[in-house]
């Protein structure tokens, strides 16, 4: 397919998509259980061991692998990075092409409402859903969806609003074309290029959103393995146990990196007048 | 005694040492007090040899590769510093662009970026500043000058900018002016006035012109010499009057004869009959009206007039031109008949929803540049709740043949030509049989030549399908080869309606009458334009307003015009 050539022919496009993709197939091990070792068993005997031949990045406070503990915090990170933000991709793009499409008083609601929803720093109003319907994937997924849908909402929007004055969009009227059938066909399949590069980017956020929400008890769990969490564990061991801080923390930083790196290449390639430079 | 001499100038684009060449060794001279007309399509070379002579190619990444342009027998702009074409610009040398809307910083006042000329140019200072200013908008005719100064460049219409442009540019008296495209943007109304005031103040002034225009019919009226451009290069040059009647080069004759000029009635179609046809469309005092200031939360202050008390009857076989300028409401008209604006009042009645088509101005607006041809030639059918079937897929290679397109339904818009699009989007239309296709400036947005093979489709789609045309244009030669009958708009009314020969040859009313007689034409020569400093009216009304009865006087069996004048 031309698209993903011109994906991998594009610099940073090429590392980001490598790095997302190393990270898929750890995610995809992790959750599907071939990991080295069973990340939630404790063996006393190999608490806090540095990386080595066993234990490729060491053991945790309760002897349990890093390693193994990462594979499934991967798998536990996009999983919730991937449903909150096709749950914000869906609500935000069916706000923004209705607001768009009737305008008036709607729009008008629609839009206001993304502007207090936006006005908060994410991570605080994340916080203040989790603390009110308690923490949990479940609650976190629902907080990251709500917190990325306004700017769906606004990507949507603006772009619908240009569309919608376009003379095909007339033309579709005059032959009475559905509503359906025009906000379908018509404006979300030229919707897709900024879609997909707001997806991408979104992702990385939503990764660093779920982490932070894991870090302050708020997001997965214990025991089960998260990054976040992961890190919180490693705090007070820092000196004596380096390797507990290091890894997640490099996995995070990587996985972000990639989404950022990939969203960049994406929106080059999406946009015809940098494409021909690409070639 | 020559003004500017310029020999072989070469100009290019691109990193130094690695130029393009765009004009490729051009001469040319021009006189004090002479008018150069240079001619040429988009891509010629016409603009870009202009801006050489004032450097302002300098600006845009271009760089004179070679040649002379001497100005005033004494310095070669050629090899110039920036420092001296400073003092050459504006000084000796003025210009005026093709936008007038957005030559002119929007947030200043008219008044302060003319008085800056003056102050920069001529050194003046306090109230001197201020009346010199006025003189300069009273020379380019602009009434009541003192208050124009004080108004924000969005207060003033397309035509006015133009003038205020003008008068920026004569500001430090130069002794060259040239104008690139300065009316294209206009109505041919304004543009009419533009050319009078500039014909006009070049006798006053004595001072030397280069017109840049792609139209050979607009230069005429105005231009001493011609140089024709063509791909870099100058084709043909030499006094207006053996150019246009003699023309030596092919390249100056497919100019001459692709473009449709204006015959004042003489080359309108004579195969139509209304005889004992009935009406396939009849629209009754169809008015829209849109309001103006209201919106979430806030009050309506007011009600534009776009279309107020507009009839006519559209019988199968037959061509309605109507023609009128912008915000005279023509567009306006078409897209309430199709349901696209709410009609606020009025009654359209048509054979049913799929009845009456409408084909757009511009092709590439009009295709979802994401549909394949399949795609969009079965819209129609999907939103007329048919199942796209053998039959349909039969009509589609139907069509596609009938307007000359490959018959490969799985290629994308952006793989045609403009005018390929614009068969594709006829072919859209025909789909469903329509009675009626309302062409809305249809043939606008294409290239001369392909104009003219588009017009004659339509021509012969009709005489085979029994179509009748709703032609709505701004462009009265291509109107005068269509349509059967016209009817012209001013200000969201007919004001005079007819058949075609007897109104485009015998205009009644006093507004048909000036826009008839502002068309440019190469059959009108070194015409003094009279020059009119009135503005179109405003359409904006209070809330409640209703506009008074129009009374109608038969001029012949099928000649009408309007006697309530519509301000």
């Amino acid at each position: 397919m031309s698209f993903l050539g011109a994906l991998l022919r594009h610099g940073s496009g090429r590392i980001g998509a490598c790095v997302i993709a190393v990270f898929a197939v750890a995610a995809i091990l992790g959750l599907t259980g071939l990991t080295p070792h069973d990340p939630l068993a404790q063996d006393r005997l190999a608490r806090l061991q540095a990386p080595g031949a066993t234990y490729w990045m060491g053991t945790d406070l309760f002897g349990r692998d890093i390693l193994s503990r990462l594979m499934v915090g991967i798998g536990q990170s996009f999983a919730v990075a991937l449903l909150s933000v096709g749950l914000a991709t869906v609500v935000g793009t069916v706000l923004g092409l209705t607001a768009a499409w009737f305008e008036k008083l709607w729009d008008g609601a629609v839009m206001r409402a993304m502007d207090v929803l936006l006005s908060f720093p994410a991570i605080l109003l994340a916080l203040l859903i989790v603390a009110i319907h308690g923490p949990g994937i479940d609650t976190s997924i629902v907080a990251i969806a709500i917190v990325y849908t306004p700017i769906f909402t606004r990507v949507v929007r603006g772009p619908a609003l240009s569309l919608k004055t376009r003379s095909f969009v007339d033309a579709a009227r005059t032959f009475g074309s559905s509503r359906r059938y025009i906000l379908t066909r018509h404006l979300l399949t030229n919707l897709v290029a900024p879609l997909t590069v707001q997806i991408t980017l979104a992702l990385a956020w939503a990764l660093l959103t779920e982490a932070a929400l894991s870090f302050l008890g708020l997001g997965t769990q214990p025991p089960s393995p998260s990054l976040g969490l992961m890190l919180s564990d490693s705090r007070n061991l820092m000196e004596t146990a380096p390797w507990m801080l290091i890894f997640p923390a490099v996995v995070i930083m990587l996985a972000v990196l990639g989404f950022n790196l990939l969203g960049d290449a994406l929106r080059d390639v999406f946009d015809p007048r940098t494409r021909r430079a690409l070639g | 005694m020559t003004l500017l001499s310029v020999e072989d100038l070469r100009v290019g684009f691109g990193k130094s040492g690695h130029e393009t060449e765009v004009v490729h060794g051009v001469s040319f001279e021009v006189a004090a007090g002479e008018t150069l007309a240079i001619v040429g399509e988009s891509g010629s070379g016409k603009s870009v040899t202009a801006m050489a002579v004032n450097r302002l190619v300098d600006f845009g990444g271009g760089r004179i590769l070679g040649g002379r342009a001497v100005f005033d027998e004494r310095i070669d702009v050629a090899t110039a510093t920036e420092a001296e074409m400073q003092r050459l610009r504006g000084r000796e040398i003025g210009m005026i662009f093709q936008e007038p809307m957005t030559s002119l910083n929007p947030v200043l006042k008219v008044g302060a970026q003319i008085d800056e000329i003056f102050r920069k140019q001529h050194g003046l200072s306090g109230r001197a500043v201020r009346q010199a200013s006025i003189r300069a908008l009273d020379r380019v005719r602009i009434p009541d000058a003192a208050r124009r100064l004080d108004q924000a460049p969005h207060q003033m219409s397309g035509g006015m900018l133009q003038r205020v442009m003008i008068a920026m540019a004569l500001a430090g008296e130069p002794r060259l002016l040239i104008a690139d495209e300065p009316t294209t943007a206009l109505d041919v109304t304004i543009q009419a006035q533009i050319m009078a005031l500039l014909a006009e103040l070049q006798r006053e002034t004595g001072a030397g012109l280069i017109f840049i225009t792609h139209d050979i019919g607009l230069v005429a009226g105005l231009a001493d010499r011609v140089l024709v451009m063509q791909g870099g290069r100058a084709v043909e040059s030499g006094p207006i009057d053996r150019v246009l009647d003699h023309p030596s080069h092919d390249y100056t004759r497919h100019l001459l004869d692709a473009v449709p000029h204006f015959r004042a009635g003489q080359a309108v179609r004579r195969d139509g009959t209304r005889d004992g046809r009935t009406s396939a469309l009849s629209v009754r005092d169809l008015s829209v009206r849109f309001p103006v200031g209201g919106g979430f939360l806030r009050r309506t202050r007011g009600v534009v007039h776009a279309v107020d008390g507009v009839s006519f009857d559209l019988v199968p076989g037959e061509t309605l031109g109507i023609v009128g300028e912008s915000g005279s409401g023509k567009s306006t008209t078409a897209r309430a008949i199709l349901d696209l604006v709410r009609p606020s009042a009025g009654q359209i009645d048509t054979e049913g929803r799929s009845a009456v088509q409408m084909v757009f101005q511009n092709p590439n607006a009009s295709l979802n540049p994401r549909m394949t041809v399949r795609a969009l030639l079965a819209e129609p059918v999907i939103a007329a709740g048919q199942r796209v079937d053998d039959t349909v897929l039969d009509r589609m290679h139907t069509l596609l043949a009938r307007v000359e397109l490959p018959a490969d339904l799985d290629r994308f818009p952006h793989e045609f030509s403009g005018g390929q699009r614009q068969r594709l989007c006829i072919a859209r239309a025909l789909m469903l049989n329509p009675r009626v296709l309302v062409l809305d400036e249809a043939v606008s947005a294409l290239d001369v030549s392909v104009q003219a093979r588009v017009l004659e489709l339509l021509i012969d789609l009709q005489r085979e399908f029994g179509l009748a045309y709703l032609f709505v244009s701004h462009d009265m030669a291509v109107v005068e080869r269509i349509a059967h009958r016209v009817a012209v708009l001013y200000a969201g009314r007919i004001v005079e309606m007819g058949a075609a020969q007897e109104v485009l040859s015998d205009p009644r009313h006093p507004y048909t009458q000036k826009l008839i007689a502002a068309i440019p034409s190469i059959d009108r020569r070194r015409i003094d334009y009279a020059i009119d400093t009135e503005d179109v009216a405003s359409l904006l009304r209070p809330v409640g307003f209703t506009a008074p009865p129009q009374t109608w006087r038969q001029i012949g069996p099928d000649h009408h015009i309007a006697t309530e004048e519509t301000s």
